[in-house]
């Protein structure tokens, strides 16, 4: 069955903002799609608000609308473009489910479309719990007792029948969101609730617990034909009870017998066929650990997370393939790219070991509950590869980036073996290391497995680890043992640390003894054919198989898992660079640890390492590349802070300066270069004693901006109004830093403005700037942000213009720059400047075509602008504009405050696009998730005293446009003094308030948080953050600045008055100039 | 202690010995299955073989008494990267590493297996020895004069008849005679789970001890498949007259028996993961190998019809002669270790049997009833 002629215009719908559960893996995937689409010479149409990714570059696909993935925006897309097919199978759960609306309203009918690949009826028999249960009775699989419900009544019965603990699992969710474990009445009933709601169809499963089975997972694939085979499968370390995006994972399973592999191998394969699945699908299993039963735990008929790890894991491109079939090809008609010779109809096999973590938000979120569940809260994941078990899972420790790289932790020492023992027992981000500590007492392997019910493969594993370990700890380190640390995954800097030496005699005693890194290929068939791609892991003491090009190369450093504040921005940035490094000739060599991204897609680069982004292993294939040069400013902070060990290791930095980058980001020298320039700051000082803030607070006057030195994201960050809030802050933020200080600056609450540029030491080109909705003092990657600017007079642009080439040329940036302001009484401060591609980059790059990346590769080559063909200055504007609108990802993180801060919190954006700064608000309301259809309905407003006086242009108009202000007793006070209606509710009445939300009456809320740094801060228990935390979950939406609020009400009226939207490619709004 | 292995082309790798000690000939071929190291490790077809398992994790389920697929190892050897010194698995009985000592075989980890995979592949299959000795010149000289036994298939042969018999309720009545050239167990299972009773006779059985049978099954084995000269005889007096089946060498031994010609492969297929396209439905499915021999599809007779090719490589995978009731696979539908996707050729052989069989119960009854 070759193709399927009669397609010849595809519809490919994207997966949206990044949340939690559907991340970059379907920026992968979309990516592969639309290229497998274009190589077959079809026309390919997509869609996807989210504009940070790779997916979305008009060389990705023929025609890309960068619009709200809503009904209204498709339908008009398809009556508009005439698509023969829609492939929905690779967005993610967002895209399976607008296929099926578009389905269920008859628009696929109706304009003659084709869903490609998965057909609607197994997409439904799927994910629908009752008739996936009923399919799985009747082909024999076995599936835990359980039972659909629909309300609290029916879900009751079975919770009385079967008592506790019982899983719940919400109907057409991503991510398990609204799903857990519960083990009594209360926890039942909160989740039962919980999961209703977030069920698009208001259905949960709730099934019987098998904590403590092995969970197993195999990635599947389908042709038409009914050929059927296996990627890969994947064992959990950590049983069943924990949601696969939050556990440890190895590939291939590690304590499986052949029967056993096999038994679920074939039950995947009946089921996909039962199903009659058309490409990727992923079947979870829960084996039980002392017989052969097992049970079937979850169906993914859809391109998932783990087939982006099983496609990095083992070289078979998954998205790609599943395209193909898509399209009509059967698996043997299809090459394995890898090989070029084989098909893709065979099943990879593995000769080293994978390991993948999740990435967790915990270390930004110091308050948020860190207990793991069927509801994912990982925003990102590392996998590493190694030729054994220990290496594997060692590499992955190490590219998770944390402060700590080694197993046995300092922090769990001070603990009683009995408190450890209990505290194994808490499933959380900790437990691997509190087991490895657990080891390191000698408590036995039995015990811990009794407890964490973790399977003793692994513990004897880390056991090895932990026990050599003590070995470099005792005795004397000998060739024979460093080579041995070596293998097992040990870094110079740990041997270091054990064998109490330092770390420059480690390298040293490794250079004497001539010990270096070996590379391994990647090939998806160890090595029984041979290899032609380009993809290596490292390992020790073993043949080294890199094969090194003649031509020149350069090494581009990844920006490792996605977390916030460090985002799917980079992996644009890194994906762009190595293709702007092969545009110049230069042979591309891409280092990253991410599986769920576009540059580690091993087609991407020239060369590709699968490595940790640690200088080490950076400096190992460097040693082993001898690159031209490395480039740091695409891999966000990540890279950015290997430069300084990379100079030193006298390795060339392309484009600016080591000192540049220290310029910029030492405060003190940064100081003096702005005082030097004339540009203005707000005033600071670093400070290391609380004696010492308060002096400087007396100094420079409230409100103060706080915030720890050298930090992503704004971690730690906060605005303080006066000594107390200071003293609470500097007394907590000091666990988190010791031996750098605590920031103090004046906090100027004036509009916030940010740019992006590119210069070659000489020139600078500014494609265009942007202007923050919300005050400063809301992080810049959490605020709605506008370009081009709306309320920044002419002569504020060109100082705008004039500091950012006063700087560039200041700081000898040679490639891209950021630099973010803020304006008050027509004065502009710079607050920062990151000499290095900046979150921006994505978004400013397709709304002003300039290709920024490629330029700042350019430019750090050498060339100039002008010889790039541009002018210098700032970009010359069109008709386009667009609002960038953030989206975060509460719903999966208990206990943490959806406030708006100084402190990054979103997950992933959106951008809505037009020609008026109104409709692209709307559209980037819509796009984030915001609902425009009610105008009548009660608001609630919860006011701190610092926003009372600026409300009531916000608080009329909502009266104005037939909303019920509901107010807390001083903001209801406040009101009324200034005559606007309103009614009051107690500040307290809580359950009163929650009952309002359950009952859908509360339309939205307006609530800035308290100025009171005990309560909003760090107290939980506090009201205003416990009425936020209650909107999250009943999905009310809750403003917590007057900015936000104010722009939502506008989009509101304007969307009131002009309903209908207008659609269309991003290449076509940048065209419209009326300008001149 | 340490552990040598030294390759026919004068390779040295060195590692750690963590099975019996002393000094093993073999010829060197590796496994790309991710696990089954206790079937491939019990089948007889890697009797002299020294056995490179590519995936690096070695051992962690130990050994259990379920999986065996005879009563003993018949490779002389095993290379892996990383031996798992702490098994876990409910139905382990006794460690690997205990195992390979209590089998007097050498087992051998820490090597670059990928590397030895690597030279395999290019260099072709070559003899090799292990030793926990020092690599002296005797052992070279040893090394250089080592070849398979020609007579292989017998010294892995059972010496006297055995029959198995199905549970009487799941009985369909075939009873099939097996030669047996080194049966793995899971052949036996699959014929007798499906309700056959199977006569297994030694590989010298002579023809006329096999005709009363519903059909001849000629086993797996190991060694060159034009070695198995008494097998072939034997064959060739049973085409035309009873129908045959073949599996591995089985299927290598048909082709010569029919006319045709085997090769030797460069490295083999091991593993369980060879595509396989029926070249009927152009369906495909994974299938357990485990040669080093190939028929070669040009030089069968015309009324053979070839079934299955091999995706990767287009070697052939199977043929059938209808006229002269033969049919027979290259890869082991068997599985174990491997993918079951092939066990429906079983499911194939029988019903065919079954077919025939009433066939000839109709035709007899005809005559009968014409007797009347």
């Amino acid at each position: 069955m070759p193709k399927n002629n009669d397609i010849k215009k595809v519809l490919v719908i994207g997966s949206g903002p990044i949340v939690i559960g559907q991340a970059a893996e379907f920026d992968y995937a979309g990516v592969q799609a639309c290229r497998a689409l274009k190589e077959e010479g079809i026309s390919v149409i997509l869609i996807n608000s989210n504009p940070a990714t790779i997916m979305t570059d008009e060389t990705i696909a023929d025609k890309v609308y960068i619009e709200p993935l809503t009904i209204e925006t498709f339908e008009y897309v398809i009556k508009k473009e005439r698509p023969d097919g829609l492939l929905a199978g690779l967005g993610g759960q967002t895209g399976l489910n607008m296929a099926l609306k578009l389905y269920e309203e008859g628009i696929l009918d109706k304009y003659n479309v084709k869903l490609l690949g998965t057909k609607i009826e197994s997409i439904k028999k799927a994910e629908d719990r009752e008739l996936f249960k009923e399919l799985m009775l009747e082909i024999g699989e076995p599936v835990p007792e359980s039972v659909t419900a629909s309300n609290m009544e029916e879900a009751q019965a079975f919770a009385s029948r079967t008592g506790f603990p019982l899983i719940i699992r919400p109907a057409y969710t991503l991510g398990g969101s609204g799903g857990g474990i519960a083990s009594n009445q209360k926890e039942f009933e909160e989740i039962v609730y919980s999961g209703l709601l977030r069920s698009p169809i208001s259905q949960v499963l709730i099934e019987k617990s098998i904590a403590g089975y092995k969970e197993i997972e195999y990635e599947v694939i389908r042709d038409a034909n009914d050929t059927a085979i296996t990627i890969c499968n994947m064992e959990n370390i950590d049983p069943i009870g924990i949601h696969t995006g939050d556990s440890f994972v190895t590939a291939p399973s590690q304590t499986l017998t052949n029967k056993e592999y096999q038994l679920l191998r074939s039950s995947a394969l009946k089921i996909i066929r039962a199903l009659k699945i058309e490409g990727g699908c992923n079947v979870q299993y829960a084996l039980d650990p002392t017989s052969s039963q097992y049970y079937v735990i979850e169906v993914n008929p859809r391109v998932s997370r783990s087939s982006a790890l099983a496609s990095k894991a083992t070289g078979f491109p998954i998205a790609k393939v599943t395209t193909k079939i898509a399209i009509g090809y059967r698996l043997d008609e299809i090459k394995n790219s890898i090989t070029q010779k084989t098909a893709a109809a065979f099943e990879p096999a593995l000769d080293y070991v994978v390991t993948k973590i999740p990435k967790w938000p915990f270390d930004k979120f110091d308050h948020g509950d860190r207990l793991l569940g069927t509801k994912m809260k990982a925003t990102g994941e590392v996998m590493a590869i190694g030729r054994t078990f220990e290496s594997s899972f060692k590499k992955a420790i190490t590219s998770i980036e944390d402060k700590n790289t080694g197993l046995v932790r300092k922090k769990y020492t001070s603990f009683s073996d009995e408190e450890l023992k209990a505290l194994l027992t808490i499933q959380d981000d900790r437990r691997i290391f509190r087991v490895a500590e657990a080891l390191s007492r000698k408590i036995s392997v039995e015990e811990i497995n009794y407890i964490t019910k973790i399977d003793k493969w692994f513990i004897y594993k880390i056991k090895n680890l932990v026990e050599f370990e003590q070995k470099l700890k005792s005795e004397p380190l000998t060739e024979e043992i460093y080579t041995e640390a070596k293998e097992k995954g040990f870094l110079d800097s740990e041997i270091a640390v054990l064998t109490r030496k330092k770390l420059e005699e480690i390298e040293e005693f490794r250079k004497e003894h001539n010990i270096k890194a070996s590379f391994k290929i990647v090939d998806t068939c160890a090595a029984e054919f041979k290899a032609y791609t380009p993809y290596y892991y490292s390992t020790y003491n073993e043949f080294d198989e890199n094969v090194i090009s003649n031509k020149e190369s350069i090494l581009i450093l990844g920006s490792g898992p996605i977390r916030i504040g460090q985002g799917i921005e980079f992996d644009y940035c890194s994906v762009h660079a190595a293709w702007g490094v092969k545009e110049k000739g230069y042979e591309a060599i891409i280092v990253n640890s991410n599986p769920e991204t576009l540059s580690t897609d091993f087609d991407v680069a020239d060369k590709l390492y699968f490595e940790p982004m640690n200088i080490e292993n950076v400096m190992n294939i460097i040693e082993s590349e001898r690159p031209y040069g490395v480039m740091v400013q695409f891999g966000g902070q990540t890279a950015i802070n290997l430069a300084g060990k990379l100079d030193k290791k006298g390795v060339n930095l392309i484009g600016t300066s080591l000192e540049s980058i220290n310029l910029a980001e030492d405060r003190k020298q940064f100081e003096n270069l702005l005082h030097a320039l004339d540009i203005p700051q707000p005033k600071g000082r670093a400070v290391k004693k609380v004696e010492e803030a308060i002096k400087t607070a007396e100094e420079l006057g409230f409100p103060l901006l706080v915030r720890p030195s050298y930090v992503i994201g704004g971690r730690g960050m906060q605005v303080v109004y006066n000594i107390e809030e200071l003293i609470t802050y500097f007394n907590s933020a000091l666990k988190f830093s010791d031996e750098h200080p605590v920031l103090i600056d004046q906090y100027i609450e004036g509009k916030e403005v940010e740019l992006d540029a590119v210069s070659d030491g000489e020139n600078v080109l500014i494609p265009g700037i942007t202007e923050h909705i919300e005050r400063a003092g809301v992080h810049s990657g959490d605020s709605i942000a506008i370009y081009p600017t709306q309320k920044v007079k002419a002569s504020m642009i060109n100082t705008l213009v004039d500091y950012t080439k006063k700087l560039a040329k200041a700081l000898k940036i040679k490639g891209l720059m950021n630099i973010q302001f803020v304006l008050k009484d027509d004065v502009a401060y710079v607050i920062e400047v990151n000499p290095r591609a900046s979150r921006t980059v994505p978004i400013m790059s397709k709304v002003t075509g300039i290709p920024m990346v490629e330029l700042g590769i350019s430019t750090a080559l050498g060339q100039t602008i002008p010889e790039l063909g541009y002018k210098p200055g700032l970009y010359d504007k069109t008709d386009l504009v667009c609002v960038k609108v953030p989206v975060f990802s509460f719903q999966k993180l208990n206990r943490i405050d959806p406030a708006l801060a100084p402190e990054m919190k979103s997950t992933g954006e959106v951008l809505g696009v037009d020609t008026s700064f109104d409709r692209a608000l709307v559209k980037g309301f819509l796009a984030a998730g915001y609902k425009f259809d009610r105008l009548n309905g009660d608001v609630m407003l919860s006011l701190n005293d610092h926003t009372k006086p600026q409300c009531d242009e916000i608080a009329k108009t909502l009266v104005e446009l037939g909303f019920r202000i509901v107010a807390t007793t001083g903001t209801h006070k406040y009101l009324k003094e200034h005559g606007i209606p309103s009614k009051e509710i107690e500040y307290f009445d809580i359950p009163k308030m929650q009952a309002h939300m359950k009952k859908k009456q509360l339309c939205f809320i307006i609530n800035t948080p308290s100025t009171n740094a005990n309560a909003a801060r760090i107290g939980s228990e506090n009201r205003g953050f416990m009425i936020r935390t209650i909107a999250e979950m009943y999905s009310t939406p809750c403003f917590t600045s007057l900015d936000t609020a104010g722009a939502y009400l506008k989009a509101l009226k304007f969307h009131n008055s002009y309903p209908n939207l207008k659609y269309d490619g991003i290449t076509e709004y940048r065209k419209v100039c009326t300008l001149v | 202690m340490k552990a040598r292995l030294l390759l026919d082309n004068g390779m040295i790798f060195e590692g750690e010995n963590f099975g019996a000690d002393g000094t093993a000939f073999g010829e060197i071929c590796f496994n790309t299955s991710m696990a089954g190291y206790q079937e491939i490790l019990t089948d007889p077809s890697y009797a002299k073989q020294v056995i490179v398992m590519t995936y690096p994790e070695i051992g962690n389920y130990g050994i259990n008494k379920d999986d065996f697929e005879s009563s003993r190892v018949s490779a002389t050897g095993l290379v892996v990267k990383n031996y798992s010194e702490n098994e876990s698995h409910y139905k382990s009985y006794i460690k690997l590493k205990d195992y390979l000592k209590q089998q007097n075989v050498i087992g051998i980890s820490k090597i670059d297996t990928r590397r030895l995979t690597t030279v395999i592949r290019e260099s072709g299959a070559m003899n090799c020895v292990i030793t926990t000795d020092e690599l002296t010149d005797e052992i070279k000289e040893k090394l250089k004069n080592f070849s398979i036994d020609k007579n292989i298939t017998k010294l892995v042969s059972r010496t006297t008849a055995e029959v198995i018999k199905p549970l009487q309720e799941k009985s369909n009545g075939l009873k099939i005679a097996v030669i047996d050239c080194g049966i793995k167990k899971s052949i036996i299972d699959c014929f007798k789970n499906r309700g056959c009773e199977l006569t297994i006779f030694p590989a010298d059985v002579k023809s006329g001890e096999l005709l009363t049978f519903d059909a001849v099954l000629i086993s797996n084995g190991p060694g060159d498949p034009q070695d198995a000269t008494e097998t072939i005889k034997t064959t060739k007096e049973l085409i035309g007259k009873t129908p045959i089946y073949g599996i591995c060498l089985g299927y290598q031994i048909l082709c010569i028996a029919l006319g045709g010609k085997t090769y030797k492969l460069k490295y083999g297929h091991r593993g369980g993961n060879h595509p396989v396209i029926n070249k009927q439905t152009g369906k495909v499915f994974m299938t357990s190998q485990n040669h080093g021999y190939a028929a070669d599809a040009k030089s069968l007779p015309d009324n053979v019809t070839i079934t299955y090719t091999n995706l990767n490589d287009e070697t052939l995978e199977g043929f059938s002669c209808k006229p002269l009731k033969i049919d027979a696979v290259q890869f082991h539908p068997e599985a174990a270790p491997g993918p079951y996707d092939a066990q429906i050729i079983f499911d194939g052989w029988i019903e065919e049997m079954l077919e025939r069989k009433s066939n000839i119960v109709d035709r007899l009854r005809k005559i009968f009833v014409k007797r009347g």
